[in-house]
């Protein structure tokens, strides 16, 4: 196993975390208070851990660079949160959960970790039930669910298209319960620019104070990274503005290994871009594939007049249409794993059967589900022989009644009336897989330096299946981190306070500033955003949804030539003692230039197609994605080495034994 | 189409802020309101000037970020959205547009349209929470059925995004829509109720704290509200209130 030791405990799968759970240390409650957590991030993942550690009595300073920590990414999570309640009568377990996740990752993930995650997941329903979280229900007063892509059962809890909102919100409210009874000190517009490590280990972070400009020290047992995905190293995507991997990065440079950067979600159902003006992407939620049909033309030429606007949707019969994901895998249809829905609509589109002006974009349409409601509708009202336009006004207001807020931002982006004419929508990047490296205990390489959600990298492999990102950032927050952790600082409970006087201190301090005056002392001509934006464009034209050795190598090229453009020739206006918003947005892309070389090299390593993960050199005659388990049946772990182009790779060998890899098949 | 964008421009908190006039031209009606502000901030860097600071992150409407007073609407001109979902097909060729931070005694200007919105934090770390900790011992979520219309209410008031266009828009600055969706979520769930009497006491006193305004039921929280909370939640906080006083 060389240097990657996964921690995996001994004995048969279901048992493992029971039996973790037993053996670990335990720090007593009198000690707990004198030990002192970091938390980078508070978005589900970092606000969860950061309730339940302080609920536990360890004294927790959280870091956001948001203006209250409410507003983290986690928020905007649309459909859902899986989890194998089994509440539908229908086959579910914490197995099937396991297996599904397992299966819809293409096996590029430790099944210890995926089985903890599936169950764990009963308990985070009851959790968030009991903190108020309201979640959708029936009129009989029990729990609602719905189905998501890549499965077979309706294991997924949502409250309308804002299940984020409500669980973060629920995960903020028991932080904020913690900041009243003075165990959690919230720093909010902070950034987190490095972690400090006294004698090897993370005793501590440098930020800055985002409206004074002000560089701090902050000292603790073991530093926390909760900070979310890289996504925003396409410029465009559905995440945040301020989305960003400096925590990760930074922790990485210091150390921590990054694994599997590649694996990125390209999500199907977003408003396809518009102009050079965009700044970011707008999610319609996968749940909008529990009734929406996604076609395209049968003909080319209809696509065409439509294209050059001569043709509406609604008038093309549908023996003219191909309704393609229908076609295609008959046994999930429009509720496949995304990475496989995505991959189908840039099929047809670089195919000529793109609907929008730019060709890049497909039907999401709701007509059928309209008429099926509304029939339904008028049976339950006891209208006898409804005629058609009674039928749409009941089937339109069943929609709007399940989606109504996405149909609404859908209308007020695109200016269509989603209830009349089809939505148009394309793949986007949406979460990253990839992420800090970490065992069993979340523990990344550098000792004392944890790491939960979509910072990691541990439970969705090679893609995510729709509503398990919740699932793992809640799960780890509330149920695992806070007993692995405390297996570490059982060891911390006679070390007393660290300071933050010390030569470590003094010298991450000082790299920072020296970066920061770096990055003001180019006095080019392009503002931050021109980098970004050609960063993006590389990215997304070249490590995409479909990749190959060739454009890798240009990618690696042109990323390193731009990195070094950016540092001669951005300019960036203000001083450092100052808020100054082009200054951090320079910090994260300068880490961005770095990530993506990586990201590009760790594509062209992997010389196999999985999950989202595709090369177009290893594809099926149907094009579908070609693993390739005898070589590649691991996680590529890199060390940073000073470039990326010298990052060393480490494996980590993933061991199946209890699913037996088979071709991901949803036919 | 062609604009004129009077910015308020204010250095930092301690300094006196002026609008400034910003002519801007080659905007397109399917750019959103935030990316004109975008095209503006780089043209403004390329020739050396400091950008003009303002809150954003989702841009999709959910994070509550965003603010801006726009022609004296928080949020702008259009209903039931927030100012990163505002398109500029909204306005016309020759526009003038004001922009202008959330204005209130409690939210102090930290640069430019940027406020310090923490009190509305200071408010829910008062009691926005049922006391529950996390264990994976709770009961079963489903052994305690919620009638749906119940549910449902709470989910309204509980998706409340925490921007603040209800103080911007009310004359008193007043914060009670705020803490009436906060408080009617827990009222309405029977988990909420346990803790009823404190809740509404403690988060009602941090807000009068904090130097929010009293209200005045013109009802303009609602009006401009981008999430439609309902001026309910205004009334059940009042009886909650009344029977915290009588009962507490």
């Amino acid at each position: 196993m060389g240097i990657l030791d996964s921690k995996v405990p001994s004995g048969p799968l279901a048992d493992k975390w029971t039996k973790h759970k037993n053996d670990i240390d335990l720090v007593n409650p009198a000690n707990k208070r004198n030990i002192d957590i970091i938390m980078v991030g508070t978005g589900l993942a970092g606000a969860s851990a950061a309730a339940t550690l302080a609920e536990l009595g360890y004294n927790v300073k959280t870091f956001c660079y948001q203006d209250s920590p409410r507003r983290a990414h986690s928020i905007a999570a649309q459909g859902g949160i899986n989890a194998a309640k089994n509440y539908q009568g229908d086959g579910d377990s914490p197995y099937r959960l396991f297996y599904d996740t397992i299966k819809g990752g293409d096996y590029r993930s430790r099944e210890a970790n995926v089985y903890r995650l599936a169950e764990e997941s009963v308990n985070i329903i009851d959790q968030c039930v009991a903190q108020g979280v309201p979640f959708a229900r029936e009129y009989g007063g029990l729990l609602d669910n719905r189905s998501f892509g890549g499965v077979l059962v309706s294991r997924t809890f949502y409250a309308k298209g804002q299940t984020g909102q409500q669980l973060l919100l629920g995960a903020y409210a028991a932080m904020n319960r913690q900041i009243n009874r003075g165990k959690i000190t919230s720093y909010t517009r902070h950034e987190m620019l490095d972690v400090v490590l006294v004698d090897g280990k993370a005793r501590g972070i440098i930020a800055r104070d985002l409206i004074t400009g002000e560089i701090e020290r902050h000292a603790a047992h073991a530093v926390v990274i909760a900070s979310g995905g890289y996504g925003n190293v396409f410029y465009l995507s559905t995440n945040a503005m301020g989305s960003n991997v400096t925590a990760a990065w930074r922790v990485h440079k210091r150390g921590a290994f990054f694994a599997n950067p590649c694996f990125t979600q390209i999500h199907p159902t977003c408003i396809p871009v518009s102009g050079d003006h965009q700044s970011k992407l707008t999610l319609m939620s996968e749940s909008l594939r529990n009734d929406g049909r996604i076609w395209v033309p049968a003909k080319a030429e209809d696509a065409q007049a439509i294209r050059e606007g001569k043709l509406k949707p609604t008038k093309i019969p549908e023996a003219d249409r191909d309704y393609f994901l229908e076609r295609r895998y008959p046994a999930f249809g429009n509720l496949v794993p995304r990475d496989v829905a995505s991959r189908a609509a840039k099929e047809r589109c670089d195919a000529g059967f793109g609907v929008n002006k730019t060709g890049e974009a497909v039907y999401l349409d709701f007509a059928a589900a309209i008429q099926r409601y509304g029939s339904e509708k008028a049976l339950t009202s006891g209208i006898k022989d409804p005629d058609q336009e009674t039928i749409t006004k009941l089937g339109e207001e069943v929609v709007e009644a399940k989606y109504g807020n996405l149909f609404q931002m859908y209308e007020k982006i695109v200016d269509e009336n989603p209830y009349k004419t089809p939505m148009m929508i394309y793949p986007a990047v949406h979460y990253t897989m990839g992420g800090l490296w970490v065992d069993y205990n979340l523990q990344t390489t550098i000792p004392g330096c944890f790491c939960t959600g979509e910072a990691n990298f541990s439970d969705h492999g090679a893609n995510r299946l729709g509503a398990s990102a919740l699932m793992q950032g809640l799960a780890d927050g509330y149920f695992v981190l806070p007993y692995t952790i405390g297996d570490y600082l059982s060891d911390d409970i006679r070390t007393g306070p660290i300071s933050t006087e010390s030569e470590a201190f003094d010298k991450a301090e000082a790299e920072v500033r020296a970066n920061l005056e770096k990055l003001l002392n180019a006095k080019g001509a392009h503002p931050v955003d021109y980098y970004h934006k050609k960063l993006g464009k590389i990215m997304w034209n070249k490590c995409g949804m479909s990749r190959n050795a060739t454009e890798l190598k240009e990618a690696i090229e042109e990323i390193s030539a731009l990195r070094a453009d950016f540092y001669e020739n951005v300019r960036i206006p203000g001083g450092l003692n100052e808020m100054n918003t082009e200054l951090e947005k320079a910090g994260r892309v300068a880490d961005f230039l770095e990530l993506g070389e990586l990201f590009a090299k760790d594509a062209l390593e992997r010389n196999e197609s999985c999950g989202g993960h595709f090369r177009e050199e290893y594809q099926t005659p149907e094009g579908e994605a070609l693993r390739d388990d005898k070589n590649f049946r691991y996680v590529a772990a890199w060390e940073y080495k000073g470039a990326p182009k010298d990052a060393k790779l480490h494996k980590e060998d993933l061991v199946f034994e209890n699913v037996e890899l088979k071709t991901r098949s949803y036919k | 189409m062609k604009l004129l964008l009077k910015i308020w421009r204010q250095k930092d908190g301690s300094s006196k802020g002026k609008l400034v006039d910003y002519p801007i031209d080659h905007i397109e009606g399917d750019m959103s309101f935030l990316e004109m502000l975008d095209v503006l901030n780089q043209e403004l860097i390329e020739k050396g000037d400091e950008p003009v600071v303002f809150d954003h992150d989702c841009r999709e409407g959910i994070c509550g970020t965003c603010s801006l007073m726009i022609n004296g609407e928080p949020h702008g001109p259009d209903r039931l959205i927030t100012t990163c979902q505002l398109h500029m097909r909204r306005f016309n060729d020759g526009d003038t547009i004001v922009i202008e931070p959330f204005r209130a005694t409690a939210f102090p200007v930290l640069k430019d349209l940027m406020v310090d919105r923490s009190a509305f934090d200071r408010i829910q770390q008062a009691g926005g929470y049922i006391s529950v900790n996390t264990s994976g011992n709770t009961v079963d979520a489903n052994a305690i059925p919620i009638d749906k219309h119940h549910a449902d209410e709470s989910f309204e008031a509980a998706s409340c995004i925490g921007c603040g266009a209800c103080v911007a828009a009310c004359k008193n600055a007043s914060a009670m829509l705020f803490t009436a969706a906060k408080v009617s979520q827990f009222a309405l769930l029977p988990q909420g109720k346990v803790e009823a009497i404190d809740r509404v006491q403690n988060m009602v006193r941090q807000m009068d704290l904090e130097g929010f305004g009293n209200c005045t039921n013109t009802g303009a929280c609602e009006v401009e509200c981008p999430k439609g909370i309902s001026l309910e939640n205004i009334a059940r906080m009042n009886r909650e209130y009344l029977m915290a006083t009588v009962k507490g």
